[in-house]
């Protein structure tokens, strides 16, 4: 009998503190954010990390922890297409040009990196010529060559075994056939790029390209030893150019990196290596990961997106969280393409009808709102150097003029409105409730849409981007969203507004736009060395693109980012529209 | 502490009453029940299910866990009611011992004989598994299982239900009991097999002069076995006496009830009258005598069978009746009515 | 029971080729059905930018333009006899049985599924124990202690295990015990058994309990019941008549006759849990086999997929000829028959 009362007393204190754990919650909750143990610096203020530095500092040591809510398609620099991977990636591996870390628009300049300067183009920027600087060093202590960097860009052709990767080296080399190092061994083949000495580089292009600089700050240009090189393995063991070289790696699950004693701060304009140590948790809870972010046990959220929603309203209610959040541009543009194959909206007077009438406001509340991001004018978000915001359909508040959407369904020949669809990718929810805004402020005008949600894995692929497809079950409206692989008009125009792009057999970034007076304007804007004039040309593709109507702007999205009290040397920079990752420095040692 | 009167008979109930506490109200399932047992004697209760025989056994063997129970159970001179828990559950299975009606739900699936008979005789004797065991085979030799030492090892449900109530019973002997309470022992066996095992209960006892109690619904079981006889009606004594002169004679209309209700096979003229009516609640029993309501001579009482509850009363030197009818009208009806219809 | 175990991997091997046929129907019939061409299917392997040859070649690579039943031959030639795979600088051999390469990460699938088997093991086990343990005894405290306070705020608090989800329930912990009071591992913690047994132990603490809970709570009330229904039975009366100790006649007689249906459920439980916690993984972020699952599947990683396929039904069968066998142990009857 005894023994049973003590049994019972014991299963009574374990349900007694599951039951106490769940009414405890949210009070305990909510005051973890305050601990974590900031410096003594000065009072976090919000968005101090927009356009300057939060807790700016340079106190070197300590441990960076950082956690990743999915996993890197790959730390090879070969192949990989994550923003925040580049923004990474510059840790361990140094491009022949890179972004300055500077907060702002000044973080999307290119400076040099492993070369000495940017690069130097013959007359019709064809070929474009960088010199390393001397006596720059791999991890082992061997010194970098031209060779290392050629090698690299060579492997980084071979799609078969790099398929994540960005193509551009594939799309702009003069490659003469050549199919990489694994294809073909004889580096010599690849003449696109020459390496008349151990430190010199020549590029040979297939056209004009003047912003060739923005390639050679591309990831593929960080140095790869060939001896090292075991191609789809290479990821496990990467050889570090940068200040911090692989300590252990478990793919998949974590990794650490220290300081690689071979690099050379004197040689390095750009990273500041403040912290002794990283590590990096990958294929972490999401939600979990913005609690830690507030407890102090994890410094960055590698994704760079913001906090989850769940943890959003708590930032913005508290007031110690706030003080630590920076609400900035993230490159992403939140849109709707007007597909112009799609009757009716193959009359530009239907298109403006959409634009008219649509209430942006409820799209940005899709989004959710001004934490979310800005309203939209245009394509093209001011976090690009050289972009301007304008607005060819104003309505008082952004609400719509609902007006003059009737008259231009008139000069349409739809006075009474007309159905078309708009598709959006299931799994997204904002999508959902902008297509939904939509839907609510169109019937306004008279113009009815039906909702049809695709698998986002094969939207671009099968439905949205897939021109037959479109037509034949009357896509006339998607949502979808952009953002540039780098800050300037052809990172981001290229690929969405260039009907040279479109695909007849689908997998299309460029909806359905098509525009055929631009075709001859992107080309003028490749060969424009000159950078003020190029950034006009592309200013002037967006403009015609609105006076088109082909887009719908919802937002320029912002994220939500928290930067724990410890974490030093914080900024946004314009290159990511997130925290530069070769400036933090943490204050826990 | 225990209460001890070593002067008394074996087992002695007095005005034992078994109270359960129900949302509805009180059940009185035994209200006022004594009666006495010697060793080496066999007394069978018997009544229809609800009349409380076998609530009054369970409250011997002290088994009740919600009842109210009050009156006196002396067993070997210790008072069991009021009795430190503890203390009864050491005589259980020891002194006093009990067989179930259903053997194969009384017997535990997952156990096999063996095993359920050395828990039992382990429990009360510090011996090796070993010696248990074979006393274990032992038993079950006894009680006439064929090649003991191999069926030891089996399970219940590899046993006929009849070798399943024997291997009931040598569980129950494990202990050398001197009180062994049979709660229909027979009921759900075939009827050739009853026979075999009342005569293996006869024989047992004899052999251990224990005492036995037999409830049991079936008046016949009782005539093969029993010494004596209490006959039970909602919860109290309705007669109480020598087998062959309850037999004989007969006190209380409903016992007569229960003889014409036995079938018989001797193929005499008797036909099966069963009593009418249904046994009484016992949430609400009936004002004055509880089985008036049944009682086809109730307008002989005058009325007090409405009215007035009937005390026990001796008609003869070992046998006593609860009933309002005077001895002449009884002679009467024995002598008149009884005999047609049994 | 030669031919009964014959029978058993008969049926076993079977049951694996109808998943795993059923797992290559749904990943290639139904994107055809909606009409994508292999093309459409290989682009979701390569990088935002890819042109169409590259696509091309990705669908070669992965051998979407075979005929389904060359690649569900290949599919079943490298688990019986092994496969290669060109990693560029090299030709890697993967012995049999080989699960193929990740469409994504380009490794192999049975090394992966290997080294995150641990933690699943470690995830499932632990927590087993610890809801068996205490799903048992507050479901037959709760029975002997019918309509009691304890009874009730235990029916009350297991109502509420079973209804509270895990990410609900687990992100909850992990704020309370491993932020705020800082007495537990922050999620994302695993250390490997062998490695240092008490940190293994700090590390699956709060997932162990989180899981549990979810799962006592079912065997609280399973328990309850059946203990309800078993001490009503004739044998707990001869247990007791023997005066057996209540403890002995409770756990011996009563706990051992309704621990049946406990154990099948347990045994199924388990079996599905080694497959792949799958929330409690994602929840707690710990690098197990269930969280390799959701990853599989949201990128649609077929090998990956597959892996997790074969693997999860391997362990439900293996749980399922436990769960028999443990009948046959428990319960004599069912051996006879």
């Amino acid at each position: 009998m005894r023994r049973t009362r003590r049994l019972a007393a014991v299963a009574l204190g374990a349900v007694a503190a599951m039951a106490l754990g769940a009414c405890g919650g949210p009070s305990t909750g909510g005051s973890g954010g305050g601990t974590g143990g900031g410096g003594d610096t000065a009072k976090a203020e919000a968005n101090a990390g927009i356009g300057g530095i939060a807790n700016p500092s340079d106190a070197k040591g300590g441990t960076l922890r950082m956690a990743n809510s999915s996993d890197w398609d790959s730390l090879d620099p070969a192949d990989t297409y994550y923003a925040y991977a580049w923004n990474f990636a510059r840790l361990y591996g140094r491009s022949l040009v890179g972004f300055k870390a500077a907060p702002g628009k000044e973080g999307a300049e290119l400076v040099p990196d492993l070369a000495e300067s940017l690069g130097t183009p013959n007359a019709d920027a064809t070929q474009w010529t960088y010199r390393l600087k001397p006596g720059i060093k791999f991890e082992d202590g061997s010194v970098i060559t031209s060779r290392d960097v050629k090698y690299a860009i060579a492997r980084s052709l071979d799609k078969d075994t790099f398929p994540n990767g960005p193509t551009y080296f594939n799309d702009y080399l003069d490659l003469q056939g050549y199919e990489g190092p694994y294809k073909n061994p004889n580096l010599d083949a690849f003449t696109a790029v020459e390496t008349p000495d151990d430190r010199t580089l020549v590029f040979k292009l297939r056209t004009a390209f003047a912003g060739f600089d923005y390639l050679a700050g591309l990831i593929n240009t960080i140095p790869v030893p060939q001896a090292a090189d075991t191609g789809a393995r290479y990821k496990e063991k990467v050889v570090s150019s940068g200040p911090y070289k692989f300590e252990t790696n478990e793919l998949g699950k974590r990794f650490t990196m220290v300081r690689n004693p071979n690099w050379d701060a004197s040689t390095d304009p750009i990273r500041k290596a403040l912290p002794d140590r990283i590590e990096v948790a990958v294929n972490a809870n999401a939600d979990d990961v913005d609690n830690r972010l507030f407890s102090g046990d994890l410094d960055v959220a590698i994704e760079g997106t913001g906090v989850q929603p769940a943890a959003q309203g708590r930032v913005l209610a508290d007031q110690a969280l706030k003080a630590n959040s920076d609400n900035g541009l993230a490159g992403f543009t939140w849109f709707t393409v007007l597909d112009d194959s799609v009757a009716p909206l193959d009359n530009v007077h239907c298109r403006r009808a959409v634009l008219l009438a649509a209430d942006r406001t409820g799209y940005q509340r899709a989004y959710g709102g001004a934490t979310g991001g800005d309203l939209a004018t245009n394509l093209m978000g001011t976090n690009i150097p050289g972009a301007q915001q304008f607005d060819l359909y104003p309505s008082s508040g952004g609400t719509g003029d609902v007006a003059k959407a009737k008259d231009e369904l008139n000069q349409c020949g739809q006075p009474n409105g007309f159905t078309t669809s708009i598709s959006f990718r299931a799994e997204r929810p904002k999508e959902k409730a902008a297509a939904e805004a939509l839907q609510q402020s169109l019937a306004r005008a008279g113009i009815q849409l039906e909702i049809k949600p695709f698998p986002a894995g094969d939207y671009a692929k099968l439905y949205a981007g897939k021109p037959d497809y479109s037509v034949a079950n009357k896509l006339g409206l998607k949502v979808y969203g952009w953002q540039a692989d780098w800050p300037d008009g052809f990172g981001f125009l290229a690929q969405v507004v260039d009907r040279r792009v479109i695909k007849a057999g689908g997998g299309n970034t460029n909806l359905g736009i098509r525009i055929p007076e631009l075709d001859a304007r992107i080309d003028q804007a490749l060969g424009e060395t000159d950078k003020a004039k190029r950034d006009a040309i592309w200013t002037g593709i967006d403009r015609t693109v609105m006076e088109n109507a082909s887009v719908l702007p919802g937002v320029w999205a912002k994220g939500l980012l928290y930067r724990p009290p410890n974490l030093t040397n914080v900024f946004v920079t314009g290159a990511w529209g997130m925290y530069e990752y070769t400036a933090l420095g943490t204050t826990r040692r | 502490m225990s209460i001890r009167d070593e002067s008394r008979p074996f087992l002695d109930v007095r005005d034992l009453k078994v109270h359960f506490a129900t949302d509805d109200g009180v059940v009185k399932a035994v209200d006022g029940l004594s009666f006495s047992l010697e060793r080496g004697q066999r007394l069978g209760i018997v009544g229809e299910s609800g009349s409380g025989k076998s609530v009054s056994s369970m409250a011997i063997m002290g088994l009740h866990r919600r009842a109210q129970i009050t009156g006196e159970i002396w067993l070997g001179g210790e008072q069991l009611v009021g009795a430190d828990p503890e203390q009864v559950r050491r005589l259980r299975g020891r002194r006093m011992a009990m067989i179930f009606q259903d053997p194969l739900s009384a017997l535990h699936p997952f156990y096999t004989v063996g095993q359920q008979i050395v828990e039992a005789y382990r429990l009360h004797h510090d011996v090796s598994k070993k010696v248990a065991r074979k006393h274990a085979v032992d038993l079950l030799g006894r009680v006439g299982i064929p090649q003991p030492s191999s069926r030891v090892d089996d399970h219940p449900h590899n046993f006929s239900g009849g070798m399943r109530q024997r291997a009931m019973i040598a569980m129950a002997l494990a202990n050398d009991p001197d009180l062994l309470i049979a709660d229909e022992p027979t009921t759900a066996l075939d009827v050739t097999v009853q026979a075999q095992i009342l005569d293996l209960i006869l024989d047992l006892q004899a052999e251990f002069d224990s005492a036995v109690l037999l409830i049991t619904h079936d008046l016949g079981v009782v005539a093969e076995v029993a010494d004596d006889v209490l006959v039970m009606y909602a919860g109290r004594a309705v007669e109480h006496g020598p087998t062959s002169e309850l037999f004989a004679a007969p006190a209380h209309p409903y016992t007569w009830g229960l003889l014409g209700s036995v079938p018989r096979f001797d193929g005499g003229t008797g036909r099966l009258v069963p009593i009418p009516g249904n046994p009484p609640s016992l949430l609400n029993p009936p004002p004055g005598c509880p089985f008036h309501p049944r009682c086809r001579y109730r307008e002989l009482t005058g009325g007090r069978a409405e009215t007035e509850r009937p005390q026990l009363r001796a008609i003869g030197p070992a046998h006593s009746v609860a009933c309002h009818l005077d001895d002449a009208q009884r002679r009467r009806i024995v002598s008149e009515e009884v005999p047609t219809w049994l | 029971m030669l031919a009964y175990v014959a029978r058993r991997i008969v049926a076993a091997v079977v049951l694996l080729g109808i998943v795993t046929v059923a797992t290559f129907a749904v990943f290639f019939l139904v994107p055809r059905l909606a009409g994508a061409t292999p093309q459409d299917l290989a682009a979701r392997y390569v990088g935002r930018a890819a042109g169409e040859a590259q696509i091309q070649a990705a669908a070669e690579r992965l051998g979407f333009t075979d005929p389904l039943y060359v690649q569900y031959g290949r599919f079943v030639k490298g688990l019986v006899a092994g496969a290669e795979y060109d990693t560029g600088a090299s030709v890697e051999q993967c012995p049999a049985p080989c699960l193929g390469y990740s469409f994504i990460t380009q490794n192999p699938v049975l090394p992966d599924l290997l080294d995150r088997l641990p933690v699943t093991l470690s995830l499932a086990l632990g927590a087993a124990v610890l809801w068996l343990v205490s799903g048992v005894a507050i479901g037959v405290l709760s029975a002997l202690r019918r309509g009691s306070a304890f009874d009730r705020a235990a029916m009350g608090v297991a109502l509420a295990g079973v209804s509270l989800p895990i990410f609900f329930t687990g992100l909850l912990t992990l704020s309370i015990f491993s932020y705020g009071l800082g007495i537990t591992a922050p999620g994302g913690s695993f250390t490997r058994l062998d490695e240092n047994p008490l940190l293994w132990a700090y590390d699956l603490l709060l997932p162990w309990i989180t899981l549990a809970f979810l799962y006592s709570a079912a065997y609280a009330r399973l328990t309850r019941a059946g203990m309800l229904d078993t001490m009503g039975e004739d044998f707990i009366r001869t247990a007791r008549a023997k005066g057996l100790p209540e403890r002995t006649v409770v756990v011996r007689h009563g706990l051992r006759a309704a621990l049946t249906p406990i154990l099948t459920l347990f045994g199924l439980d388990l079996g599905l849990l080694l497959g792949g916690a799958i929330l409690t993984e994602s929840t707690f972020s710990l690098p197990g086999i269930g969280k390799y699952s959701v990853d599989a599947v949201v990128q649609n990683d077929l090998p990956k997929v597959l892996g997790v396929v074969l693997i999860g039904s391997m362990f439900i069968i293996l749980a399922n000829l436990v769960v028999d066998v443990l009948y046959a142990v428990v319960d004599p009857r069912v051996r006879a028959g």
